[in-house]
């Protein structure tokens, strides 16, 4: 029973990963950034969630509606004003780039909340479901849906929507696109915007299963790596299995060697994917 | 003759894709081998398969009486192995100088940076580039590139030489200079390999011609006998071009 | 040698008349100005000449931090653990770097930073030998009295200073510096001449973690104490970066000036914004990148050329 409880907290956990990481991958693979701020993001959606429920009660699942158009704006905003005067820069300088404005808003969350932990609690708890001896609580099964929901519909804006094909376009071959008459630097903007909704999304999902802190978001960056680079870089469905494989690999790891070396486990195996399958479990060769 | 390059039954595959399949082939020393096909033949991959840049799927690379099919490309330069690339490729904020320097610097046994210079000189001065030893390789002409290209590969002190489509690209008075500077090379003694697109450069310099199409070796021999093999006519140089040669020959 | 490189040394050797003009904040501040000194031309090596975007100088650091802790602590004098966390950390970083700088561009960039999480989960969880996340205490080395402790350090840091100075110099000028920026420029064609790129990179990512990690050592032996949080900080990999920024990537000497340009603002920083100083560092940085993309050096030649620009 215990393999199974263990297998169940995987995908549960697996699926939040995967959600925190598409939007991360998605900037990455279409914009060719390694966005530092997605962690602190993350956090700043978990507290938005926590302040819209504590004083005005609205629950976190209209907050999520909240959340992403306003994440959007912001993401739409950052990229349009100042990373995208360094685009084309080498990557040393958009990393160390995002990296300062993570400096920012992370030290501006660390001044307004404090760096103390807190907790989003829904009066009344939800309790949990248990069939045979797995046990699930519900806010952390719902929150689970809502992920997979969110990286859903992430597919089918790629899939269906025209922006989607253009953002696609645009991450296959930047300079054909344009020809083909893509806005690239608006594409950009919408995919940066994309990624900080559901980075926001997924801050407010986080908010109901994890504590909350500023010191948080380094965490969760490191989570979105680990994803992007077991899955493969870019795709929501790689995002999806690199996410359910981290949680499975922390699950076992924690279970077997104890839960202080998850961690270091998921980063060395980050290494070693790296260099012997850079394009990740279901990436494809030559992205870079 | 003894045979300084052998290729056995040769084949590279890109996943799934046959790029090369079970090429044989041997060159002897002091020859000037055309290697010649239609567009994604094969022909820069045979070159990569024999200086190591992707080494072959399955098959073996003699080399001078060595397997070099798993040796890495800084280890084949250092055996004699040498090639241009087809789109030019300098160190670009180094000096043209710099740029041949390097390259007897790093494949030469023994050179410092100030006797390799010094070679730079020379071989520069062989290609004609003298006056440009001082300047940025970005700021050359392609057809200087291709030369400094030349200059590079020549300060490797190459036993075998591939050259591949050092003409592309150069008007006809360009070309002949490249031309003359082949044929200079070939009479100093240094083995070549040559894939070349202007059959009129293939048909000066060329001692041999090897076919490549699809991946497969459909032709090999004298220039005069390939050029009328039905089945390179055929694959590559096209009807017409074997009557004008039919009726010139 | 080239006159950038002269006044590079000249400046460096400047720095040892420090404690003849300045109490003991002049000290501390001499000491993190030699430490950054290190960081920045160590980072310039595989950064700036090589061109890989390395973000491991805090990993290496951090190893030369504890190496040298755990040393100390074993009662082994300043003398020995010092370079022993220098070379362990240079043949560390040379056995890693054949593996990690087979990665280009953002790969690298990634597996880079994933070596500081790895080693500072490593030392949290070797509580036996590291202390974990309490810390380790290192013994006082002498007991000559705060101000003699503090010049001891300072030229310590200085010492090593001078040795990066000297290797940097000595590399720039060398096959291994003419290979580098081959690599820089062309890694394709630098393999096609018959240079051993792997064998280059990794000398190169051994070179600039040596002196990184002994800095490392010093620093441990200087305050005292350190915990994995603080000397795996992955501020110690973006500092470097941002100096040499500021100098203009490249030269050693851009790069030096940097590193105390950058110090100087820190401190400013520090002193008046307590509470925001990271959101002010970020500030910097940004601001720093988005209109000053060619460091300050750029700026005197903007200054100097008052000329309208071609066409």
């Amino acid at each position: 029973m215990l393999a199974a409880q263990v297998l169940i907290n995987a995908l549960v956990l697996g699926c939040l990963y995967a959600c925190i990481a598409t939007g991360f991958s998605l900037v990455w693979g279409v914009l060719n950034v390694i966005n530092l701020i997605h962690g602190s993001f993350i956090v700043l959606g978990a507290y938005l969630a926590w302040g819209l429920y504590q004083s005005l009660q609205i629950s976190p699942w209209y907050a999520l509606g909240i959340a992403a158009p306003a994440f959007f704006a912001l993401g739409y905003v950052i990229q349009r004003l100042i990373l995208n005067r360094v685009i084309t820069a080498p990557v040393l300088v958009t990393l160390t780039l995002t990296f300062g404005l993570d400096l920012i808003l992370n030290n501006a969350m660390i001044y307004y909340f404090k760096a103390d932990y807190r907790k989003l609690t829904l009066t009344p708890p939800m309790g949990s479901v248990s069939l045979f001896d797995v046990v699930v609580p519900i806010d952390r099964l719902i929150a689970t849906a809502s992920a997979l929901a969110l990286t859903g519909v992430l597919y089918l804006i790629l899939r269906r929507l025209r922006v989607g094909r253009a953002i696609i376009a645009v991450r296959l071959d930047r300079d054909a696109a344009r020809l083909m008459g893509v806005d690239v630097n608006s594409i950009y903007a919408i995919a940066f915007g994309l990624g900080a909704a559901l980075a926001g999304c997924a801050g407010v999902l986080m908010a109901l299963i994890f504590p909350i802190s500023p010191l948080t978001s380094t965490a969760y960056l490191g989570k979105a790596f680990v994803v992007c680079v077991l899955g493969g870089l870019g795709s929501v469905s790689g995002a999806l299995a690199g996410g359910i494989l981290l949680a499975l690999i922390e699950g076992i790891g924690s279970a077997l060697i104890g839960p202080a070396h998850a961690t270091t486990l998921s980063f060395a195996l980050l290494i070693v994917f790296l260099i012997v399958r850079p394009q990740g479990l279901l990436g494809r060769k030559g992205f870079e | 003759m003894s045979e300084i390059l052998q290729l056995h039954s040769i084949s590279r595959n890109f996943s799934g894709l046959k790029a090369l399949r079970d090429v044989s082939l041997g060159i002897s020393k002091g020859e000037v081998l055309g290697l010649i096909g239609p567009n994604g033949a094969g022909k820069t991959t045979l070159v990569n398969v024999v200086t190591g840049v992707t080494p072959a799927s399955s098959g073996t690379v003699m080399f001078l009486g060595q397997d070099i099919t798993r040796v890495k490309t800084y280890q084949s330069a250092r055996l004699g192995l040498s090639r241009t690339f087809q789109v030019v490729q300098p160190f670009a904020e180094f000096s043209a100088l710099d740029n041949v320097a390097a390259a007897a610097l790093f494949s030469q046994p023994g050179e410092s940076i100030k006797s390799a210079r010094e070679e730079a000189r020379a071989h520069l001065a062989f290609v004609g580039l003298e006056a440009q030893s001082d300047q940025p390789a970005a700021t050359l002409t392609l057809a200087m590139r291709k030369r400094l290209e030349l200059a590079k590969a020549l300060a490797m002190k190459p036993k075998l030489l591939f050259l591949d489509e050092v003409n592309a690209g150069l008007n006809s008075a360009e070309v002949e200079r490249a031309t003359r500077l082949i044929h200079q090379l070939a009479e100093n003694g240094i083995t070549i390999v040559m894939i070349e697109h202007l059959m009129k450069v293939v048909l000066n310099v060329c001692t041999r011609i090897a076919v490549l199409h699809n991946g497969q070796l459909i032709a090999d021999g004298a220039p005069r006998d390939v050029i009328k093999n039905p089945a390179v006519v055929e694959a590559y140089l096209g009807q017409q071009y074997a009557q004008r040669a039919g009726a010139r020959g | 040698m080239t006159r950038s490189n002269l006044i590079l040394l000249a400046l460096v050797v400047g720095i040892a008349a420090l404690p003849m003009v300045g109490g003991s904040y002049a000290l501390r501040l001499g000491t993190i100005a030699c430490m950054y000194g290190i960081l920045a031309l160590s980072w310039n090596v595989v950064g700036g000449l090589a061109g890989y975007p390395s973000f491991a100088t805090a990993a290496f650091f951090g190893f030369g931090a504890y190496t040298a802790g755990v040393l100390l602590g074993k009662g082994v004098p300043l003398v020995v653990s010092v370079p022993a966390a220098g070379v362990a950390s240079f043949v560390l970083a040379c056995l890693l770097g054949a593996a990690l700088l087979r990665l280009r561009g953002h790969y690298f960039a990634i597996a880079s930073l994933s070596l500081i999480e790895v080693f500072r989960e490593l030392v949290n969880n070797a509580t036996d030998l590291t202390g974990g996340g309490m810390g380790l205490n290192i013994p006082l080395t002498s007991t000559a009295g705060v101000m003699a402790d503090a010049t001891f350090f300072f030229y310590v840091m200085w010492g090593l200073l001078v040795g990066t100075a000297l290797m940097v110099v000595v590399v720039a000028g060398s096959k291994l510096g003419f290979g580098l920026a081959c690599i820089r420029q062309n890694e394709t064609a630098a393999n096609m001449i018959g240079l051993n790129t792997t064998l280059y990179k990794s000398v190169a990512f051994g070179l600039s973690a040596g002196f990184v990690g002994a800095a490392g050592g010093v620093y441990a032996a200087w305050v005292h104490y350190i915990d994995p949080s603080d000397v795996f900080d992955i501020l110690y990999s973006v500092k470097p970066i941002v100096m040499a920024l500021i100098g203009g990537l490249g030269s050693p000497l851009g790069v030096l000036i940097g590193a105390f340009v950058y110090l100087g603002l820190e401190e400013v920083v520090w002193r008046n914004y307590i509470q925001i100083h990271s959101g002010v560092l970020g500030i910097l940085i940004v601001v720093l990148l988005l209109f000053l993309p060619h460091g300050l050096m750029s700026l005197r030649s903007q200054l100097l050329a008052w000329r309208p620009k071609r066409v």
